[in-house]
């Protein structure tokens, strides 16, 4: 390359077009709110055509009018799941992506991020600060201290406990990452109580705000009800849409995320191209210990306490998630996210509306959530957006 | 100073000896070609002198300084690249950031854009398809982006793994006319070939590897007259 072309044909410079920058960064976010309408158009009709069909057998409350009236908090409720376990799934599928390793560590690196909200707020209570700081001006500090203290965290998980098996066969890293959970749940509870902070901490917040109107609703000739989310679980749903987009953008727009999605197609060819493996393996840790840890805060912030104990279910959920959607896919694991949210929800809320009671929704919900699961992998064991790769030799 | 050189170079795969001592040399601006059988470690001296391997014993010399302890992506940033064997395109990033990936040691966007061009030049076929993905282009045409892929880099020595395998012949001439060009312009090539006739026809000088040795070193055209070359890799009796 020694010669540059200085006569000849126009210069054949291709550029990003504006329009594939778009598809690019918003594209997966579009196709998650396909799955979002989606989901909530297919469950909220089942359930309806359900309460019609099983109208007739109850003459104490009116079925159907009952199902409606709460569909929309039900919505609410599965979105918020979802995009809990869409941030918690990211971080499980971009370090199988670029290491084919589940790291069974990251429920705990969630669960650190909600303490570290917790100690924040509790920090700024004990101070007097706590209203002073604002609504805003609050969450973003809190979600970047928890961003901040689990990317981090995983970073050094992954050079202390994971760097020195990689060449180990491939049960050994993951007994590693199960000893290192176990360990950061003792840990952040001889912490937790000793701090005074409470093996139950409390996670305080200033005033977010009262629930948000967004219309009304007409369930019967004489009755209304208002559509209304809660401040905590808007603040959920922003925040969770903003850090998808800003991951778009940067694994698929910037040279980092170039090199990150290098890595994870065919690491020795990577390290020829001049990238040092090791560090976008690092890097790739940071952020998705950044996003479980944005994803505790705000799940401390929406619950209002957290224990040492919290990060293990969502954590595997998350991960079944991240399996649902395709694990290695980030759009995927998005995606198994919203599904699964929704379908918590809705069994959640309507199982024991329609067996009058005998089956506890919440309790249930699991069951029913991962018998789904089992039956979509049993017929696409790729996962919602897994894709064949053929690769050419 | 040879711009590269190899000096009793011992590489293991395990416990199999695959390097037996190699020493080769090149010059700044010479095409060099290693021609030998399958199983003869013509890739594995690449893999070695990349980085990818580490050699037991021996020394792998860049400008006159040892590069064998070396990691890969640091053998890249002094220049050495390569164009791996299988071609090793990634299946799922898009032609054009392949060839991006492949300037990722650079920040020079403006030189980088006039590159990008030049590869284009190079290979047209290339710029029909700058937004497929890498898996999707034909074996050819994933060989065209190898090159170019390296050529990204700048290389000062470009080493390029059989870069005719599995390609049409008229498609091999092509490439070996390009490889020629390329190297007119001032890159240093370390070529590795089993069709050694297409090798020793633009090489300057060459090796022949046997079973982890170089038994013969010669210039191009006197390989080319040398029987045993002629019988063993010219298929001609």
């Amino acid at each position: 390359m020694a010669v540059e072309a200085t006569t000849g044909p126009e210069p054949l410079v291709a550029r990003r077009s504006f329009r594939s920058f778009m598809s690019e960064v918003f594209g997966p976010l579009l196709q998650v709110l396909a799955f979002v309408i989606g989901s909530a158009t297919i469950l909220g009709l089942l359930v309806v055509l359900v309460a019609a069909a099983l109208r007739g057998t109850r003459t104490d409350i009116d079925l159907l009018q009952g199902t409606i009236s709460i569909l929309p908090q039900v919505i609410v409720d599965g979105l918020v799941r979802g995009f809990l376990y869409a941030t918690i799934a990211l971080g499980y599928t971009m370090v199988y992506g670029v290491l084919e390793f589940i790291n069974f560590a990251h429920g705990e690196i969630f669960m650190v991020g909600a303490f570290a909200g917790a100690f924040f707020s509790a920090a700024l209570a004990a101070s007097g600060m706590l209203d002073g700081l604002g609504p805003v001006l609050f969450v973003l500090a809190a979600v970047l201290l928890g961003m901040a203290v689990s990317g981090l965290l995983a970073m050094s998980i992954e050079r202390v406990a994971y760097r020195p098996l990689r060449n180990a066969p491939r049960l050994v890293p993951l007994i590693s990452a199960i000893g290192v959970s176990l360990v950061l749940q003792d840990v952040m509870r001889m912490i937790a109580v000793n701090s005074g902070l409470g093996f139950n901490a409390s996670f305080k917040t200033p005033d977010l705000g009262a629930p948000i109107v967004l219309g009304q609703m007409q369930i019967a000739a004489d009755r209304t009800i208002p559509i209304s989310i809660d401040s905590r679980s808007l603040i959920f749903i922003i925040v969770a849409i903003m850090m998808v987009t800003g991951l778009n953008y940067l694994v698929n727009i910037t040279k980092l995320g170039t090199a990150i999605r290098a890595v994870a197609q065919d690491r020795p060819t990577a390290s020829l191209m001049g990238i040092d493996v090791d560090r976008v393996i690092a890097i790739t840790f940071l952020i998705g210990g950044a996003l479980g840890g944005a994803a505790g805060v705000l799940f401390g912030m929406r619950v209002g306490t957290v224990n040492p104990y919290i990060g293990f279910l969502p954590g595997l959920k998350a991960f079944t998630a991240a399996v649902l959607g395709g694990i290695g896919n980030i759009t995927g694991a998005m995606v198994g996210g919203i599904v699964l949210g929704f379908l918590e929800a809705f069994v959640a809320s309507y199982l024991s509306l329609f067996t009058r009671g005998q089956f506890s929704g919440p309790s249930y919900a699991d069951i029913v959530a991962f018998s789904i699961l089992i039956l979509i992998l049993i017929f696409r064991p790729s996962g919602l957006l897994g894709e064949v790769v053929t690769q050419k030799v | 100073m040879p711009l590269l050189e190899l000096k009793n170079v011992h590489t293991y795969y395990g416990n199999i000896h695959a390097l037996k001592g190699i020493s080769l040399a090149v010059e700044q601006g010479e095409i060099v070609t290693l021609i030998g059988s399958n199983g003869a470690g013509k890739s594995t001296t690449l893999r070695t002198i990349s980085g990818l391997l580490k050699p037991r014993q021996g020394e792998v010399l860049f400008n006159g300084q040892r590069i064998d302890t070396t990691p890969p992506h640091k053998i890249v940033e002094l220049g050495v690249l390569q164009s791996p064997e299988g071609r090793r395109i990634f299946p799922r990033l898009t032609v054009r950031e392949n060839l991006e990936i492949g300037a990722f040691i650079r920040s020079d966007k403006a030189a980088m854009a006039r590159d990008m061009d030049r590869v284009f030049q190079l290979f047209p076929r290339l710029y029909e398809r700058v937004n497929q993905r890498g898996g999707t282009l034909s074996g050819g045409e994933q060989q065209m982006l190898a090159i170019g892929r390296a050529l990204m880099g700048r290389p000062k020595v470009l080493l390029l793994d059989e870069p005719s395998m599995g390609l049409a012949p008229v498609l091999v001439e092509q490439i070996f006319s390009i490889i020629s060009d390329i190297n007119a312009q001032g890159t240093t090539i370390l070529l590795v070939e089993q069709n050694a006739l297409m090798a020793l026809a633009i090489a300057h000088r060459g090796y022949v590897l046997q079973t982890g040795q170089i038994v013969l070193a010669d210039s191009a055209p006197a390989l080319r007259t040398n029987t045993m070359v002629r019988e063993a890799y010219l298929g001609v009796v």
